[in-house]
């Protein structure tokens, strides 16, 4: 076991780093701001659009991700130059940042109904007397303090999305995970390279978990 | 000012409310009481449409409640109601709970919307506790809370369902107070409460309600006065809750 190699490649394994972590910001913000619509329409008193978003979260909770990286990867520019009629690379960076985007939904769709549903029916009842529309109501009263609640959950599934960004490795993106193995391969010390990643990874998520339990325990008090 | 004509309700095959018929005039004062179960919160939710009903209609002002064009938000923005558990939003201020609705409903500048809220929070006496969340106040002070928010949108009739209710009893009176002097003040309420000293006090009528039926709907004096002429389920209700 030889360490010394790692010190001259961190800046690859950094640049790696930072390709994990864009796949993750986006995959969140996008996920929450789709997941949230979603859950609106599963919650909507209309059948059709709470049917569509059910079907929906039911569809990608049970397929693995993998499928969906590599699906996105080789139908979207697919898709595309149907729609568009003319070929429209976009690249394994962006068909990946749809693939988890539209993946993670599905399970934040479920949190933020999960904690819609736990604020009193009372809150909404009083926002419309006050006369807000449903949209206002939701806005400004049910989805504030849902969001509060839930931010334990929500930061727990992006934790579980930044071990998950390491499956891009299929479509060739250079992730953390990806650029160690690499780095590794190139000065034949493979399995010092992985240790650290599994280092990094584990450091990363368990203080990460760590934080959010600690989190937790104020937000319940 | 609110006609009540026919309200019929059910939940599935129950029936909650029966071919319920009254009116509250400009001014009036009407208490609403029963045993628990008998319809009467059901019936106030119907006034402002945050319970649907089947059949009948009710008239706020002029406006139809059942009428599908109806603008049902911007009715409710007129009609003040304050709710058995409060209510207040626990994510805002006491000041942030009095202006939310007047912004974002009534379009007015935040400065107008503060201004109006500080002096409806000075009115019940809870001006120090502006910048506090509503956790940090008692149930009495957020229930006044209550009472001002509803009062920052100038609402035209103002609905009480069980304000005291859920009240430790120390703190009830606090909240009557208020109720009192909104009432001799002159404004139209429509009031569940089993608090039969405020209906002595203030009531113009008194309804009384049991298994989704009005049954006694007559003014204050003869409500209390002699009981030989009420109903035989009022009498045992007024028997049973006026022993203490």
């Amino acid at each position: 076991m030889d360490f010394s190699d790692i010190i001259p490649a961190m800046p690859g394994l950094w640049n790696g780093m930072k390709m994990t972590l864009q796949l993750m910001v986006m995959g969140i913000v996008g996920g929450i701001a789709l997941g949230t619509i979603l859950a609106l329409m599963r919650l909507s008193s209309n059948k059709l659009l709470s049917r569509f978003a059910g079907a929906y979260v039911n569809y990608f909770r049970s397929i693995p991700l993998l499928l969906v990286i590599t699906w996105f990867y080789l139908a979207v520019p697919f898709v595309l130059r149907w729609i568009t009629g003319e070929d429209t690379p976009i690249g394994a960076f962006t068909s990946c940042v749809v693939a988890f985007m539209m993946f993670e939904a599905a399970y934040f769709c479920e949190i933020v109904r999960a904690g819609v549903q736990s604020i009193a029916k009372g809150q909404m009842g009083a926002a419309q007397a006050l006369g807000m529309t449903y949209g206002q109501t939701m806005r400004l009263i049910i989805l504030p303090q849902a969001f509060r609640k839930m931010t334990p959950l929500l930061l727990q599934q992006s934790i579980i999305l930044f071990q998950d960004t390491s499956l891009v490795y299929t479509v060739g993106l250079v992730d953390f995970l990806n650029s160690a193995r690499a780095s590794g391969d190139i000065v034949g010390r493979s399995n010092e390279f992985l240790i650290f990643a599994g280092v990094v990874y584990f450091v990363i998520s368990f203080s990460a978990s760590f934080l959010v339990k600690r989190l937790q325990k104020r937000i319940t008090v | 000012m609110i006609s009540i004509k026919n309200v019929n309700k059910w939940y599935g095959d129950f029936q909650v409310l029966t071919d319920c018929n009254t009116e509250v005039k400009k001014g009036e004062v009407v208490v609403v009481c029963g045993p628990s179960g008998s319809g009467k919160s059901t019936l106030i939710k119907c006034v402002n449409a945050l319970e649907p009903f089947q059949k009948g209609d009710i008239i706020v002002d002029g406006t139809s409640i059942a009428d599908p064009k109806t603008n049902l938000p911007k009715l409710r923005s007129r009609v003040g109601m304050v709710f058995q558990h409060f209510e207040l939003f626990p994510h805002l201020t006491i000041t942030e709970n009095l202006t939310i609705a007047q912004r974002k409903v009534l379009g007015r500048s935040e400065a107008e919307a503060t201004k109006k809220g500080l002096a409806l929070l000075e009115r019940v006496g809870l001006s120090a506790h502006a910048k506090k969340h509503p956790g940090q106040l008692s149930g009495g002070q957020q229930q006044r809370v209550a009472i001002a928010r509803a009062l920052a949108m100038d609402p035209i009739v103002m609905l009480f369902d069980e304000p005291t209710s859920a009240l430790d009893p120390e703190m009830v009176s606090e909240v009557l107070d208020v109720m009192v002097q909104l009432a001799n003040e002159g404004m139209t309420m429509m009031c569940v409460t089993h608090e039969m000293g405020f209906a002595r006090k203030v009531a113009n009528r008194v309804i009384f309600m049991d298994k989704g039926n009005i049954i006694e709907d007559c003014t204050k004096e003869e409500f209390f006065g002699d009981q030989s002429a009420r109903d035989e389920r009022t009498q045992h209700f007024l028997s049973k809750i006026l022993q203490h």
